[in-house]
């Protein structure tokens, strides 16, 4: 997560592993312990700051590891994956989908700030950008490269951890059946 | 050697990190480099002011509620320090987010265990 993702003389970016976690411990340990790293984030290093960790907690602590985890279950039942392989691919996959569902929550909740909070004198008291430059702008980096980077993160990982002694760890969810 | 067999097992594992670990400070200076801003919507009050014209007032007034210790994974002293030192406060924070977030998830387990009891 400390890896930044520079695009050029833009923004930058890095993976998350929201998804990958939920495919591990169950969505619900990943909300318990990306939510612990939230407030920690928070507080030590001033990242996100402590009035952004409510809404923090629910895009990359709650959207991304349920969104993640059920398109997981969803993609391996839909195909019939069974392999090994298969299962880390529909895991980067899922991946992409979590990270640009919370992507998605995290877009509309800058875009209505200027809805729900602009001075008299037109100026916003929060985030100054409507939906419709916060959506764009969030989801064509997240859709073309962000996600893609944090499917690459979780599909490798997954995949490493079928074949590293810590299989134990994926059942049920992702356990390599090839085995 | 001696060392304990799970401790063989994970040897690679554990210089790959190691090696991740020491290599991180590359998401420090590679956006600097290529001039890649902050992440969209993380600006603080003089970055938005510079984009959008104005400091939200609402921005403005929450920006000092708290002060982090180390704040954007860097020294105290924030990005004036030179560059070698920020790098290594980056990879220090990491190291202390492991063991403030392992240590806060245990404590949260005993507590939540105790109370059950």
């Amino acid at each position: 997560m400390m890896f930044n993702i520079p695009l050029p003389g833009a923004t930058t970016g890095h993976a998350v592993g929201g998804v990958l976690i939920a495919i591990v411990v169950g969505p619900w340990g990943a909300f318990l312990s990306i939510s612990i790293a939230l407030v920690i984030q928070a507080l030590l290093f001033g990242d996100g700051g402590i009035t952004a960790i409510g809404a923090n907690c629910l895009n990359i602590a709650f959207v991304m590891p349920f969104v993640g985890y059920f398109a997981y279950i969803i993609i391996a039942k839909v195909v019939g994956i069974s392999s090994g392989k298969g299962k880390a691919i529909a895991a980067g996959i899922a991946g992409w989908f979590g990270l640009n569902a919370a992507a998605l929550a995290t877009a509309v909740e800058f875009g209505i700030q200027p809805l729900l909070h602009t001075g008299a004198d037109g100026r916003a008291f929060y985030a100054p950008y409507p939906l419709s430059v916060a959506i764009p702008a969030m989801m064509l980096e997240h859709l073309i490269v962000f996600g893609v980077v944090e499917g690459l993160v979780t599909g490798l990982v997954v995949r490493y951890l079928q074949q590293s002694r810590s299989a134990w760890m994926l059942t049920p969810a992702g356990e390599d059946t090839v085995e | 050697m001696s060392f304990p067999r799970e401790f063989r097992d994970y040897r690679k594992f554990l210089v790959a990190l190691v090696v991740m670990a020491l290599l991180s400070p590359l998401g420090l200076y590679m956006p600097r480099i290529l001039k890649a801003g902050s992440a969209w919507g993380e600006w603080g009050v003089n970055e938005i002011r510079k984009i959008a014209g104005y400091a939200p007032a609402g921005m403005e007034r929450d920006a000092n509620l708290w002060k982090a210790p180390m704040p954007d994974y860097g020294p105290p002293s924030g990005e004036n320090a030179p560059l070698s030192r920020q790098g290594i406060f980056y990879i220090l924070s990491g190291f202390t987010g492991i063991l403030v977030c392992g240590g806060g998830a245990w404590l949260l387990g005993r507590w939540l265990a105790g109370k059950k009891k």
